[in-house]
Protein backbone atom coordinates (compact mmCIF):
# COMPACT_ATOMS: atom_id res chain seq x y z
CA UNK A 1 0.00 0.00 0.00
CA UNK A 2 2.63 2.71 0.87
CA UNK A 3 4.56 1.59 -2.23
CA UNK A 4 1.34 2.12 -4.33
CA UNK A 5 0.28 5.00 -2.51
CA UNK A 6 1.79 8.16 -0.76
CA UNK A 7 0.88 9.83 2.37
CA UNK A 8 -1.27 12.14 0.69
CA UNK A 9 -3.76 9.83 -1.20
CA UNK A 10 -3.60 7.36 2.48
CA UNK A 11 -4.73 10.32 4.05
CA UNK A 12 -7.52 11.09 0.60
CA UNK A 13 -8.86 7.49 0.82
CA UNK A 14 -8.61 7.65 4.81
CA UNK A 15 -10.80 10.64 4.47
CA UNK A 16 -13.19 9.29 1.77
CA UNK A 17 -14.20 6.15 3.93
CA UNK A 18 -14.97 8.21 6.76
CA UNK A 19 -17.19 10.72 5.03
CA UNK A 20 -19.11 7.83 3.33
CA UNK A 21 -19.10 5.67 6.85
CA UNK A 22 -20.76 8.87 8.79
CA UNK A 23 -23.07 10.36 5.73
CA UNK A 24 -24.14 6.20 5.07
CA UNK A 25 -25.43 6.28 8.97
CA UNK A 26 -26.74 9.89 9.33
CA UNK A 27 -28.85 8.87 6.00
CA UNK A 28 -29.80 5.58 7.56
CA UNK A 29 -31.15 7.55 10.82
CA UNK A 30 -32.97 10.36 8.36
CA UNK A 31 -34.13 8.32 5.70
CA UNK A 32 -35.65 5.55 7.29
CA UNK A 33 -38.79 7.77 9.37
CA UNK A 34 -38.76 9.69 6.40
CA UNK A 35 -39.91 6.59 4.24
CA UNK A 36 -41.51 5.39 6.51
CA UNK A 37 -44.06 8.36 6.29
CA UNK A 38 -43.80 8.72 3.10
CA UNK A 39 -44.83 5.04 2.59
CA UNK A 40 -48.03 5.14 4.95
CA UNK A 41 -49.34 8.83 4.37
CA UNK A 42 -51.92 10.23 2.39
CA UNK A 43 -50.36 14.02 3.11
CA UNK A 44 -51.21 15.96 0.29
CA UNK A 45 -47.71 17.62 1.00
CA UNK A 46 -46.26 13.67 -0.48
CA UNK A 47 -46.03 14.79 -3.61
CA UNK A 48 -44.02 17.84 -2.67
CA UNK A 49 -41.75 15.94 -0.33
CA UNK A 50 -41.09 13.28 -2.53
CA UNK A 51 -39.89 15.99 -5.52
CA UNK A 52 -37.68 17.67 -2.77
CA UNK A 53 -36.14 14.36 -1.63
CA UNK A 54 -35.04 13.73 -5.41
CA UNK A 55 -34.06 17.01 -6.46
CA UNK A 56 -30.65 16.10 -5.58
CA UNK A 57 -30.94 13.28 -8.22
CA UNK A 58 -31.62 16.13 -11.20
CA UNK A 59 -29.90 18.94 -10.23
CA UNK A 60 -26.46 19.63 -11.66
CA UNK A 61 -23.69 18.49 -8.36
CA UNK A 62 -22.11 22.04 -8.79
CA UNK A 63 -25.37 23.92 -8.56
CA UNK A 64 -26.36 21.73 -5.41
CA UNK A 65 -22.81 22.81 -4.09
CA UNK A 66 -22.70 26.57 -4.78
CA UNK A 67 -26.48 26.50 -3.01
CA UNK A 68 -24.86 24.57 -0.08
CA UNK A 69 -21.58 26.92 0.22
CA UNK A 70 -24.48 30.25 0.49
CA UNK A 71 -26.54 28.51 2.94
CA UNK A 72 -23.07 26.93 5.03
CA UNK A 73 -21.96 30.79 4.67
CA UNK A 74 -22.67 33.91 7.34
CA UNK A 75 -25.65 35.03 5.34
CA UNK A 76 -27.05 31.24 4.72
CA UNK A 77 -29.86 30.09 6.93
CA UNK A 78 -27.62 27.17 7.98
CA UNK A 79 -24.65 29.44 8.58
CA UNK A 80 -27.01 31.44 10.70
CA UNK A 81 -28.20 28.01 13.15
CA UNK A 82 -24.15 27.19 13.05
CA UNK A 83 -22.80 30.22 14.11
CA UNK A 84 -26.31 30.96 16.92
CA UNK A 85 -25.43 27.37 18.18
CA UNK A 86 -21.53 28.30 18.25
CA UNK A 87 -20.33 26.06 16.23
CA UNK A 88 -19.28 28.48 13.70
CA UNK A 89 -19.45 28.50 9.74
CA UNK A 90 -19.68 24.83 8.46
CA UNK A 91 -17.48 25.60 4.64
CA UNK A 92 -14.37 24.31 4.82
CA UNK A 93 -15.01 21.48 7.11
CA UNK A 94 -15.29 17.66 7.28
CA UNK A 95 -18.92 18.49 9.50
CA UNK A 96 -19.91 20.46 6.25
CA UNK A 97 -19.22 17.90 3.64
CA UNK A 98 -20.91 15.30 6.05
CA UNK A 99 -24.14 18.06 5.53
CA UNK A 100 -23.44 18.14 1.46
CA UNK A 101 -23.22 14.53 1.31
CA UNK A 102 -26.44 13.61 2.90
CA UNK A 103 -28.31 16.16 1.16
CA UNK A 104 -26.63 15.23 -1.98
CA UNK A 105 -27.21 11.24 -1.28
CA UNK A 106 -30.45 11.18 0.03
CA UNK A 107 -32.46 9.93 -2.92
CA UNK A 108 -30.10 7.24 -2.91
CA UNK A 109 -31.44 6.25 0.68
CA UNK A 110 -34.95 7.19 0.38
CA UNK A 111 -36.35 5.37 -2.45
CA UNK A 112 -34.65 1.64 -1.55
CA UNK A 113 -36.19 2.12 2.25
CA UNK A 114 -39.68 3.90 0.83
CA UNK A 115 -39.66 0.85 -1.77
CA UNK A 116 -39.42 -1.53 0.97
CA UNK A 117 -41.95 -0.33 2.73
CA UNK A 118 -44.34 0.15 -0.07
CA UNK A 119 -44.18 -3.81 -1.17
CA UNK A 120 -44.02 -4.70 2.58
CA UNK A 121 -48.58 -3.47 2.47
CA UNK A 122 -50.36 -2.72 5.68
CA UNK A 123 -51.27 -6.43 6.27
CA UNK A 124 -47.92 -7.38 8.75
CA UNK A 125 -48.72 -4.49 10.76
CA UNK A 126 -52.41 -5.43 10.96
CA UNK A 127 -51.32 -8.63 11.84
CA UNK A 128 -48.94 -7.07 14.74
CA UNK A 129 -52.10 -5.16 15.90
CA UNK A 130 -53.83 -8.22 16.27
CA UNK A 131 -51.22 -9.49 18.57
CA UNK A 132 -51.52 -6.40 20.46
CA UNK A 133 -47.88 -5.03 19.32
CA UNK A 134 -48.15 -0.93 20.05
CA UNK A 135 -47.08 0.74 16.91
CA UNK A 136 -43.70 1.34 17.57
CA UNK A 137 -42.84 -2.05 18.84
CA UNK A 138 -44.52 -2.85 15.47
CA UNK A 139 -42.42 -0.62 13.42
CA UNK A 140 -39.43 -1.93 15.21
CA UNK A 141 -39.89 -5.90 15.15
CA UNK A 142 -42.03 -6.31 12.31
CA UNK A 143 -41.56 -3.60 9.62
CA UNK A 144 -37.87 -2.79 9.90
CA UNK A 145 -36.30 -6.63 10.04
CA UNK A 146 -38.87 -7.08 6.79
CA UNK A 147 -37.27 -3.83 5.30
CA UNK A 148 -33.84 -5.08 5.49
CA UNK A 149 -33.06 -5.80 1.98
CA UNK A 150 -33.69 -2.41 1.45
CA UNK A 151 -31.63 -0.74 4.08
CA UNK A 152 -28.73 -2.80 3.18
CA UNK A 153 -29.43 -1.32 -0.63
CA UNK A 154 -29.58 2.37 0.83
CA UNK A 155 -26.72 1.96 2.86
CA UNK A 156 -24.46 0.31 -0.01
CA UNK A 157 -25.65 2.72 -2.25
CA UNK A 158 -25.33 5.54 -0.13
CA UNK A 159 -21.65 4.73 0.55
CA UNK A 160 -21.00 3.78 -2.85
CA UNK A 161 -22.21 7.77 -4.02
CA UNK A 162 -20.31 9.36 -1.05
CA UNK A 163 -17.43 7.83 -2.38
CA UNK A 164 -17.76 9.74 -6.05
CA UNK A 165 -18.93 12.16 -4.65
CA UNK A 166 -17.17 15.38 -6.70
CA UNK A 167 -19.15 18.40 -7.49
CA UNK A 168 -20.42 19.05 -4.25
CA UNK A 169 -17.44 18.69 -2.37
CA UNK A 170 -15.64 21.32 -5.05
CA UNK A 171 -17.90 23.68 -4.53
CA UNK A 172 -17.99 23.83 -0.53
CA UNK A 173 -14.89 21.74 0.51
CA UNK A 174 -11.66 24.25 0.04
CA UNK A 175 -9.26 21.41 -0.75
CA UNK A 176 -7.51 20.89 2.66
CA UNK A 177 -5.76 17.79 3.03
CA UNK A 178 -7.02 15.57 5.60
CA UNK A 179 -9.69 17.65 5.86
CA UNK A 180 -11.74 17.83 2.89
CA UNK A 181 -9.26 16.63 0.30
CA UNK A 182 -10.79 13.19 -0.94
CA UNK A 183 -10.09 10.52 -3.32
CA UNK A 184 -12.51 12.49 -6.34
CA UNK A 185 -11.05 15.77 -5.85
CA UNK A 186 -6.95 14.89 -5.20
CA UNK A 187 -8.00 12.99 -8.97
CA UNK A 188 -9.53 16.33 -9.89
CA UNK A 189 -6.15 18.07 -8.57
CA UNK A 190 -3.37 15.81 -10.10
CA UNK A 191 -5.70 15.51 -13.88
CA UNK A 192 -5.72 19.08 -13.61
CA UNK A 193 -1.75 19.72 -12.90
CA UNK A 194 -1.01 16.74 -15.48
CA UNK A 195 0.41 14.71 -12.91
CA UNK A 196 -1.11 11.87 -14.54
CA UNK A 197 0.65 8.63 -12.68
CA UNK A 198 -0.58 10.21 -9.70
CA UNK A 199 -4.15 10.48 -11.08
CA UNK A 200 -4.33 6.81 -12.76
CA UNK A 201 -3.09 5.34 -9.66
CA UNK A 202 -5.96 6.26 -7.52
CA UNK A 203 -8.16 6.31 -10.62
CA UNK A 204 -8.01 2.78 -10.92
CA UNK A 205 -8.28 2.18 -7.06
CA UNK A 206 -11.58 3.80 -7.37
CA UNK A 207 -12.75 1.83 -10.09
CA UNK A 208 -11.84 -1.64 -8.81
CA UNK A 209 -13.44 -0.27 -5.44
CA UNK A 210 -16.68 1.21 -7.19
CA UNK A 211 -16.96 -2.42 -9.03
CA UNK A 212 -16.59 -4.40 -6.17
CA UNK A 213 -19.32 -2.59 -4.53
CA UNK A 214 -21.46 -2.77 -7.39
CA UNK A 215 -21.01 -6.59 -7.37
CA UNK A 216 -21.65 -7.14 -3.46
CA UNK A 217 -25.10 -5.09 -4.09
CA UNK A 218 -25.99 -7.46 -6.78
CA UNK A 219 -25.15 -10.37 -4.26
CA UNK A 220 -26.97 -8.72 -1.53
CA UNK A 221 -29.43 -8.21 -3.83
CA UNK A 222 -29.97 -11.51 -5.45
CA UNK A 223 -30.02 -13.14 -2.23
CA UNK A 224 -32.10 -10.71 0.20
CA UNK A 225 -34.70 -10.22 -2.81
CA UNK A 226 -34.70 -6.49 -2.40
CA UNK A 227 -34.32 -3.78 -4.91
CA UNK A 228 -32.55 -1.43 -6.60
CA UNK A 229 -35.00 1.96 -6.94
CA UNK B 1 -53.55 15.74 -47.04
CA UNK B 2 -51.51 14.82 -43.93
CA UNK B 3 -48.56 13.22 -45.14
CA UNK B 4 -48.37 16.71 -47.22
CA UNK B 5 -48.31 19.01 -44.60
CA UNK B 6 -45.51 16.86 -42.99
CA UNK B 7 -43.42 17.36 -46.36
CA UNK B 8 -44.29 21.13 -46.39
CA UNK B 9 -43.04 21.58 -43.20
CA UNK B 10 -40.14 19.16 -43.17
CA UNK B 11 -38.90 21.38 -46.61
CA UNK B 12 -39.45 24.40 -43.80
CA UNK B 13 -37.26 23.20 -41.29
CA UNK B 14 -34.34 22.17 -43.95
CA UNK B 15 -34.81 25.44 -45.21
CA UNK B 16 -34.20 26.94 -42.14
CA UNK B 17 -31.40 25.07 -41.35
CA UNK B 18 -29.91 25.48 -44.54
CA UNK B 19 -29.74 29.46 -43.67
CA UNK B 20 -28.52 29.17 -40.65
CA UNK B 21 -25.23 27.21 -41.98
CA UNK B 22 -25.08 30.02 -44.97
CA UNK B 23 -25.28 32.61 -42.62
CA UNK B 24 -22.56 31.12 -40.08
CA UNK B 25 -20.58 31.01 -43.09
CA UNK B 26 -20.37 34.26 -44.41
CA UNK B 27 -17.92 36.86 -43.65
CA UNK B 28 -18.23 36.88 -40.06
CA UNK B 29 -16.17 33.61 -38.87
CA UNK B 30 -16.43 32.08 -35.31
CA UNK B 31 -12.78 31.89 -32.66
CA UNK B 32 -12.86 29.50 -30.25
CA UNK B 33 -11.06 31.36 -27.54
CA UNK B 34 -10.02 29.40 -23.73
CA UNK B 35 -9.64 32.59 -21.66
CA UNK B 36 -8.17 32.33 -18.10
CA UNK B 37 -10.37 32.49 -15.20
CA UNK B 38 -9.83 35.83 -13.51
CA UNK B 39 -10.20 37.30 -17.18
CA UNK B 40 -13.76 36.32 -17.36
CA UNK B 41 -15.30 39.90 -17.32
CA UNK B 42 -13.06 41.96 -19.80
CA UNK B 43 -13.10 38.90 -22.04
CA UNK B 44 -16.71 39.24 -22.02
CA UNK B 45 -17.03 43.01 -23.02
CA UNK B 46 -14.07 42.57 -25.16
CA UNK B 47 -15.44 39.86 -27.39
CA UNK B 48 -19.09 42.34 -27.63
CA UNK B 49 -16.86 45.09 -28.95
CA UNK B 50 -14.91 42.92 -31.31
CA UNK B 51 -18.03 41.60 -32.85
CA UNK B 52 -19.34 45.34 -33.49
CA UNK B 53 -15.93 46.45 -34.56
CA UNK B 54 -15.36 43.37 -36.94
CA UNK B 55 -18.15 41.43 -37.45
CA UNK B 56 -16.23 38.18 -36.19
CA UNK B 57 -17.69 36.33 -33.13
CA UNK B 58 -15.27 35.31 -30.15
CA UNK B 59 -17.02 32.21 -28.03
CA UNK B 60 -15.14 32.45 -24.50
CA UNK B 61 -14.54 28.82 -22.55
CA UNK B 62 -13.24 29.88 -18.92
CA UNK B 63 -10.95 27.58 -16.63
CA UNK B 64 -7.37 28.26 -15.08
CA UNK B 65 -4.52 28.28 -17.32
CA UNK B 66 -3.14 24.97 -15.84
CA UNK B 67 -6.60 23.71 -17.04
CA UNK B 68 -6.89 24.62 -20.11
CA UNK B 69 -3.26 24.11 -20.91
CA UNK B 70 -3.85 20.15 -20.15
CA UNK B 71 -7.18 20.61 -22.31
CA UNK B 72 -5.53 22.13 -25.06
CA UNK B 73 -2.72 19.02 -24.90
CA UNK B 74 -5.43 16.79 -25.40
CA UNK B 75 -6.78 18.19 -28.31
CA UNK B 76 -9.76 20.90 -26.96
CA UNK B 77 -10.93 23.08 -30.18
CA UNK B 78 -9.63 26.38 -28.69
CA UNK B 79 -7.81 28.66 -31.16
CA UNK B 80 -7.24 31.13 -29.27
CA UNK B 81 -5.35 31.05 -25.45
CA UNK B 82 -5.76 34.42 -23.37
CA UNK B 83 -3.16 32.74 -20.55
CA UNK B 84 -2.63 33.94 -16.83
CA UNK B 85 0.93 33.69 -17.20
CA UNK B 86 3.55 34.04 -19.92
CA UNK B 87 5.41 30.44 -18.55
CA UNK B 88 1.96 28.40 -20.86
CA UNK B 89 1.80 29.92 -24.37
CA UNK B 90 5.82 30.02 -24.11
CA UNK B 91 5.21 25.83 -23.21
CA UNK B 92 2.78 25.29 -25.94
CA UNK B 93 5.22 27.47 -28.60
CA UNK B 94 7.91 25.14 -27.33
CA UNK B 95 5.67 21.97 -27.81
CA UNK B 96 4.59 23.13 -31.50
CA UNK B 97 0.74 23.62 -30.46
CA UNK B 98 1.06 27.16 -30.96
CA UNK B 99 2.40 30.07 -33.39
CA UNK B 100 5.47 31.54 -31.88
CA UNK B 101 4.76 35.11 -34.05
CA UNK B 102 1.25 35.36 -32.46
CA UNK B 103 2.24 35.91 -29.38
CA UNK B 104 1.61 39.32 -27.13
CA UNK B 105 1.18 40.42 -23.13
CA UNK B 106 -2.48 41.69 -23.36
CA UNK B 107 -2.71 42.57 -20.16
CA UNK B 108 -0.29 42.55 -16.72
CA UNK B 109 -2.23 41.43 -13.25
CA UNK B 110 -2.46 42.77 -9.76
CA UNK B 111 -3.30 40.66 -7.13
CA UNK B 112 -5.29 41.95 -4.28
CA UNK B 113 -6.00 40.19 -0.88
CA UNK B 114 -9.58 41.46 -0.48
CA UNK B 115 -12.68 40.78 1.93
CA UNK B 116 -16.59 41.51 1.81
CA UNK B 117 -16.31 43.17 4.66
CA UNK B 118 -15.55 47.41 4.59
CA UNK B 119 -13.74 47.95 7.68
CA UNK B 120 -11.61 44.67 7.58
CA UNK B 121 -8.53 45.50 5.46
CA UNK B 122 -5.62 47.99 6.59
CA UNK B 123 -3.45 49.86 3.80
CA UNK B 124 -0.63 47.48 4.21
CA UNK B 125 -1.50 43.98 4.49
CA UNK B 126 -1.35 43.94 8.44
CA UNK B 127 -3.87 41.76 8.68
CA UNK B 128 -2.34 38.42 7.30
CA UNK B 129 0.44 39.47 10.61
CA UNK B 130 -2.41 39.58 13.17
CA UNK B 131 -4.68 37.23 11.75
CA UNK B 132 -8.03 38.16 12.70
CA UNK B 133 -10.04 35.93 10.11
CA UNK B 134 -10.65 32.13 10.31
CA UNK B 135 -9.80 31.39 6.53
CA UNK B 136 -8.00 32.53 3.61
CA UNK B 137 -8.87 32.26 0.03
CA UNK B 138 -6.44 31.20 -2.40
CA UNK B 139 -6.56 29.48 -6.13
CA UNK B 140 -4.54 25.97 -6.46
CA UNK B 141 -0.99 27.38 -6.87
CA UNK B 142 -0.33 24.59 -9.21
CA UNK B 143 -3.06 25.49 -12.03
CA UNK B 144 -3.32 29.49 -11.54
CA UNK B 145 -0.54 31.77 -11.87
CA UNK B 146 -2.81 34.13 -9.14
CA UNK B 147 -2.72 31.39 -6.58
CA UNK B 148 1.49 30.87 -7.22
CA UNK B 149 1.45 34.78 -6.81
CA UNK B 150 -0.50 34.31 -3.51
CA UNK B 151 1.51 31.75 -2.20
CA UNK B 152 4.79 34.06 -3.17
CA UNK B 153 3.27 37.17 -1.09
CA UNK B 154 2.94 35.13 1.36
CA UNK B 155 6.46 33.31 1.38
CA UNK B 156 7.95 36.86 1.03
CA UNK B 157 5.84 38.38 3.96
CA UNK B 158 7.25 35.29 5.91
CA UNK B 159 3.27 34.25 6.85
CA UNK B 160 3.19 31.20 4.81
CA UNK B 161 4.22 28.49 7.44
CA UNK B 162 1.72 30.31 10.00
CA UNK B 163 -1.36 31.10 7.65
CA UNK B 164 -0.73 27.14 6.13
CA UNK B 165 -3.58 25.76 8.32
CA UNK B 166 -5.87 28.34 7.00
CA UNK B 167 -6.13 28.39 3.34
CA UNK B 168 -8.42 27.03 1.54
CA UNK B 169 -8.08 26.42 -2.05
CA UNK B 170 -10.18 26.79 -4.51
CA UNK B 171 -9.72 25.69 -7.91
CA UNK B 172 -9.45 28.50 -9.76
CA UNK B 173 -9.70 32.78 -9.56
CA UNK B 174 -13.44 32.81 -9.97
CA UNK B 175 -14.24 30.33 -7.35
CA UNK B 176 -11.52 31.66 -4.62
CA UNK B 177 -13.35 35.11 -5.62
CA UNK B 178 -16.86 33.36 -4.61
CA UNK B 179 -15.44 31.77 -1.12
CA UNK B 180 -14.77 35.07 -0.16
CA UNK B 181 -17.61 36.90 -1.73
CA UNK B 182 -20.12 34.40 0.14
CA UNK B 183 -18.50 34.94 3.19
CA UNK B 184 -17.00 31.30 4.00
CA UNK B 185 -13.41 32.91 3.80
CA UNK B 186 -13.20 36.30 5.60
CA UNK B 187 -10.09 36.71 3.19
CA UNK B 188 -8.56 36.02 -0.19
CA UNK B 189 -6.08 36.80 -2.69
CA UNK B 190 -8.19 37.80 -5.61
CA UNK B 191 -7.36 39.61 -8.75
CA UNK B 192 -7.85 43.04 -8.51
CA UNK B 193 -10.21 42.88 -11.86
CA UNK B 194 -12.60 40.97 -10.50
CA UNK B 195 -13.06 43.74 -7.14
CA UNK B 196 -12.72 47.12 -9.35
CA UNK B 197 -14.19 48.57 -12.06
CA UNK B 198 -13.04 51.84 -13.56
CA UNK B 199 -10.59 52.06 -10.56
CA UNK B 200 -13.35 52.29 -8.21
CA UNK B 201 -13.78 49.42 -5.65
CA UNK B 202 -17.14 47.63 -5.85
CA UNK B 203 -17.37 46.17 -2.62
CA UNK B 204 -16.03 45.54 0.98
CA UNK B 205 -12.19 46.53 1.64
CA UNK B 206 -9.30 45.39 -0.21
CA UNK B 207 -4.96 45.63 0.06
CA UNK B 208 -3.31 45.80 -3.46
CA UNK B 209 -0.46 44.06 -2.59
CA UNK B 210 2.67 45.60 -3.80
CA UNK B 211 3.93 44.46 -7.43
CA UNK B 212 7.64 43.50 -5.54
CA UNK B 213 6.07 40.31 -3.21
CA UNK B 214 5.84 38.16 -6.11
CA UNK B 215 6.86 37.75 -9.82
CA UNK B 216 4.71 39.72 -12.51
CA UNK B 217 1.74 38.57 -13.68
CA UNK B 218 1.86 39.00 -17.24
CA UNK B 219 -0.77 37.31 -19.06
CA UNK B 220 -0.12 36.72 -22.62
CA UNK B 221 -1.92 35.43 -25.47
CA UNK B 222 -1.13 33.32 -28.58
CA UNK B 223 -3.02 31.72 -31.33
CA UNK B 224 -3.20 28.07 -31.51
CA UNK B 225 -2.37 25.89 -34.38
CA UNK B 226 -5.72 24.41 -34.44
CA UNK B 227 -7.03 27.97 -35.97
CA UNK B 228 -5.30 27.61 -39.08
CA UNK B 229 -6.75 29.62 -41.52
CA UNK B 230 -9.46 31.29 -39.43
CA UNK B 231 -9.41 34.88 -40.30
CA UNK B 232 -11.34 35.71 -36.79
CA UNK B 233 -8.39 34.50 -34.64
CA UNK B 234 -5.65 36.59 -36.03
CA UNK B 235 -8.37 39.60 -36.24
CA UNK B 236 -8.67 38.92 -32.38
CA UNK B 237 -5.14 39.13 -31.64
CA UNK B 238 -5.18 42.39 -33.54
CA UNK B 239 -7.94 43.77 -32.08
CA UNK B 240 -6.44 42.70 -28.21
CA UNK B 241 -3.56 45.31 -29.55
CA UNK B 242 -5.90 47.67 -30.11
CA UNK B 243 -6.68 51.19 -28.57
CA UNK B 244 -10.14 50.62 -27.49
CA UNK B 245 -9.33 46.86 -26.46
CA UNK B 246 -7.02 48.67 -24.23
CA UNK B 247 -9.27 51.00 -22.73
CA UNK B 248 -11.34 48.14 -21.86
CA UNK B 249 -8.76 45.67 -20.37
CA UNK B 250 -7.26 48.89 -18.33
CA UNK B 251 -11.26 50.13 -16.91
CA UNK B 252 -11.58 46.06 -15.45
CA UNK B 253 -7.84 47.11 -13.02
CA UNK B 254 -5.42 45.64 -15.34
CA UNK B 255 -2.17 47.38 -16.73
CA UNK B 256 -0.34 47.11 -20.10
CA UNK B 257 2.91 47.26 -21.02
CA UNK B 258 4.36 50.43 -22.12
CA UNK B 259 5.03 50.27 -25.66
Amino acid sequence: MSELLNNESGSAIWLTLQLAIVTSAVLLLVATPLAWWLARTTSRWRGVIIALVTLPLVLPPTVLGFYILISLGPDGWIGNVTTALGLGLLSFSFTGLVLGSVIFSLPFAVYPILYAFETLGSRPLEVAATLRAKPLDAFFSVALPLAKPGLLTAAVLTFAHTVGEFGVVLMIGGDIPGETRVVATQIFGHVEAMEYEAAHRLAALMVAFSFVMLIALTRLRRRAGGALP
Amino acid sequence: MRSSRRSTLLAAASALLLGLVLISRGESAEVQVAVASNFAAPAKSLARAFHRTTGHRAVISLGATGKLYAQIRQGAPYEVLLAADAATPAKLIDEGLALADTRMTYAIGRLVLWSRDTDRMDSNGKILSQGQFRRLAIANPKLAPYGAAAVQTLQALGALERLRSRLVEAANINQTFQFVASGNAEVGFVALSQVTRHDRLQKGSAWIVPANLHDPIIQEAVVLKRAGRNPAAQAWIRYLASNSAHEIIRSYGYELPRS
